[in-house]
């Protein structure tokens, strides 16, 4: 009842995000197909082309998908967030089943009729379009189906770098710790791969040889060019970025959501146009495309800066953090504006009743149950200096099980249901009270000061002063509890990020 | 094809051919003239689908040559010399994507006749191969008796009345009843058209049937049995 809910009054965001998806599938699809056969064909006929040609779309097939993305990023013209690495990925993860029952299905041809075509005094071609390709026809088809079914599923992975489609809803679902959300992008990724299977297995059994019927093949020439043409013109909105919007970009957890709306609304307010690239991967995501232009202006943490993109020193003291910030943004033509007023520092979570009937009240406290303890972090917090490593070097922890590493929004709800025991999350999350979490106070002053700063491409607040203008109005208006309240009505009151953005800046800026 | 009458059409003069280290033909030397069926015997492996192969260019000399309509096949064009050249295979392969009149008319095709003319030559092979176009023109190759496929098979070999007609193990693969009935009607068929056949089989009765003179192949090499009737 709430998906239904969900879904109808989202119904406009999520035709735009069934579109998309189509379009991302349908053009990866396509590509593929247009690459894949005359590979197929190339691999059928010449066997010592062909293995290599197989064993290559085979290999790229083995690539996890966020780790093929995650290759793909950097490159030069294919590369940065956006639609257009996601259709560069599926393509590749297309080839392999395309060339490979195209190559079979040429292969399996009685070898008589390919004889009798080449004594009736058939050329190549003649041989190959009118023989070969009909043949082999179903066993094509049979591949584009299988390839246009993995392609849905692993579309919902484009979102994690921006490309949008269904996965946003599946994103923003974990993100927010709300099954409804990620199976309101689940459940029309799976009908439409049930749909794409029935018509195209439909298609496959009508060009079976014998079984054509003359009139068949005119209603599916039509229908597909329909479909195709709807959706190759749907896409066109998703082209390039309008040269007259602001891109603001968000990381992918609710905080950052709210935050990138945030900016996108203090936009608007002003009467900017903007595009919305929120929900991209992670910090080094936003930071690529920052720095590529793909987006123009997000929000970060001065201490995730310092520490995890520009390899500084930890900086203690938060207005020497956010000079050396400037200076080392400032040479990479991107401009540090004014901290918005919270500091979300990493906060060391415990639940509720455990710090009280164990007494838990600092980091330092941990050394009491170190040993029977399992510590449980996102992957970024695994990862960084500035981390797990660091803390266990400050505080001197041995926890007794090497931490268990998943998804940031499912740290909480880990620990919350006994997985882990303590984690480390974030001192503004709306999940905190929610689940009835304390906080352990950092009495060893390990973590550095993570204030939260938009970060602006310099080329564009030149070209728009009314920009800084805008951001500067924000400037030391969110507090720690305003940013909880927000992340809460989210995460734990399932609102809708851009009403409970309105909200806030209805009440907070009113003009 | 009057003009043909006089010259051989097709003349093998020693012609060698082997597979790696395994000689199939040694010096094989016949000579096949216009309007005349020879057919060739032998036991499987003595070369019989070679010597077809060897004259519609699938396959070049080693050593000697093989003239069709007097020049080399070397010499030859193969897309032109194969239109020139009905074939029928033992296994048929018929296109089973194409209907029987389809097949029939896709030599036609190729030669770019317009629709109707390729439709009526259709029509009118099924016709003389005793299968009424008006039940059998649009059947799948997959609807048919192995009898009938067979028939559809000659039928697309004349589509464009090739002066040669190649049949490689015909009706082979055949149960003798039907066999027995496809010769008669081939005999009949001959003697409306009076290409030149050349047939390769491993059964002494088919190819005294169906042959004006019979060749024995051996060892790479062809005797023949009792002179030319047409000669």
């Amino acid at each position: 009842m709430r998906l239904l809910s969900f879904w109808v009054s989202h119904r406009q965001e999520l035709a735009a995000m069934v579109e998309r998806h189509l379009f991302l599938v349908l053009w990866s699809t396509a590509i593929a197909t247009a690459i894949g056969l005359p590979a197929g064909i190339m691999a059928a006929h010449r066997p010592r082309i062909g293995r290599p040609l197989l064993a290559a779309a085979s290999i790229a097939q083995t690539i996890p998908s966020l780790a093929l993305l995650g290759f793909l990023l950097p490159l030069p013209f294919i590369g940065g967030i956006g639609p257009r690495i996601a259709i560069v990925a599926l393509i590749l993860y297309a080839l392999l089943p395309i060339v490979r029952s195209t190559a079979a299905g040429l292969r399996s041809i009685d070898p008589a009729v390919i004889d009798a075509g080449v004594a009736m005094g058939m050329t190549p071609r003649q041989l190959l379009w009118l023989v070969e390709l009909p043949l082999a026809l179903p066993s094509i088809v049979a591949g584009i189906r299988i390839a246009t079914i993995v392609g849905i599923g692993t579309a919902t992975i484009a979102a994690a770098i921006g490309a949008g489609g269904l996965g946003e809803y599946i994103f923003r679902g974990l993100s927010m710790v709300d099954s409804t959300v990620i199976l309101a992008g689940a459940i029309p990724a799976a009908l439409m791969a049930l749909v794409a299977d029935g018509i195209l297995s439909w298609v496959e059994r009508r060009l079976s040889p014998g079984h054509r019927q003359r009139s068949a093949a005119v209603p599916i020439a039509v229908a597909t060019a329909a479909l195709l043409l709807i959706v190759v013109a749907g896409g066109a909105g998703f082209g390039p970025v309008r040269p007259d919007t602001v891109v603001v970009g968000s990381k992918n957890f609710t905080e950052q959501v709210v935050l990138g709306e945030l900016l996108a609304q203090t936009l608007e307010r002003r009467g900017m146009r903007v595009t919305r690239r929120l929900n991209l991967g992670g910090s080094f995501i936003c930071d690529r495309a920052i720095r590529s232009g793909d987006i123009d202006a997000y929000v970060e943490y001065t201490g995730t800066a310092l520490a995890a993109i520009l390899k500084q020193p930890l900086e203690k003291d938060p207005d020497a953090a956010l000079t050396s910030l400037r200076n080392a943004y400032g040479r990479s033509g991107l401009s540090v504006l004014a901290p918005l007023g919270f500091n979300n520092t990493f906060a060391m979570l415990v639940r509720h009743e455990d710090a009280d009937t164990l007494g838990l009240s600092t980091i330092d406290d941990l050394h009491r149950v170190e040993a029977q303890w399992r510590p449980g972090f996102g992957y970024e917090f695994a990862e960084r200096a500035d981390g797990y490593a660091g803390l266990l070097k400050t505080y001197e922890l041995r926890f007794a099980t090497p931490p268990r590493v998943m998804e940031l929004n499912l740290v909480y709800r880990a620990l919350a249901s006994r997985q882990v025991d303590v984690i480390a999350g974030d001192a503004t999350s709306g999940l905190i009270k929610a689940l009835n979490l304390s906080m352990l106070r950092d009495n060893r002053s390990y973590f550095p000061p993570y204030y939260a700063v938009p970060i602006v491409r310099s080329a564009v607040l030149l070209a728009r002063p009314q920009l800084r203008e805008a951001f500067n109005e924000l400037a030391g208006r969110i507090s720690a509890d305003d940013m909880r309240a927000m992340n809460a009505a989210v995460d734990v009151e399932h609102r809708d990020v851009a009403a409970t953005v309105s909200d806030f800046l209805r009440v907070k800026l009113p003009n | 094809m009057t003009h043909l009458r006089n010259i051989d059409v097709v003349s093998l003069a020693g012609v060698s051919f082997n597979y790696g280290t395994h000689v199939v033909l040694d010096d094989l030397h016949f000579t096949v003239g216009a309007g005349e069926s020879v057919a060739l015997v032998g036991r499987s492996g003595a070369g019989k689908s070679t010597v077809l192969k060897l004259i519609n260019r699938l396959l070049l000399p080693h050593t000697g040559s093989v003239l069709v309509e007097g020049r080399d096949t070397r010499e030859w064009d193969p897309i032109a010399l194969r239109r020139r050249i009905g074939y029928v295979l033992q296994e048929v392969g018929l296109f089973p994507h194409l209907t029987v009149e389809e097949n029939v008319a896709l030599v036609p095709r190729l030669e770019g006749w317009p629709v109707e003319r390729r439709r009526a030559r259709a029509h009118d092979l099924l016709e003389l191969m005793g299968l009424p176009p008006g039940e059998f023109a649009d059947r799948w190759p997959r609807e048919l008796s192995g009898g009938q496929r067979q028939r559809v098979g000659v039928a697309r070999a004349l589509a464009v009345d090739p002066p040669i007609l190649l049949m490689d193990e015909p009706f082979g693969a055949l149960d003798s009843i039907t066999r027995q009935e496809l010769r008669t009607e081939f005999q009949r068929i001959r003697r409306h058209l009076r290409q030149t056949v050349i047939l390769v089989t491993h059964d002494m009765d088919e190819a005294f049937a169906l042959g004006d003179r019979v060749g024995v192949l051996e060892r790479g090499r062809v005797t023949f049995e009792r002179p030319a009737l047409s000669h």
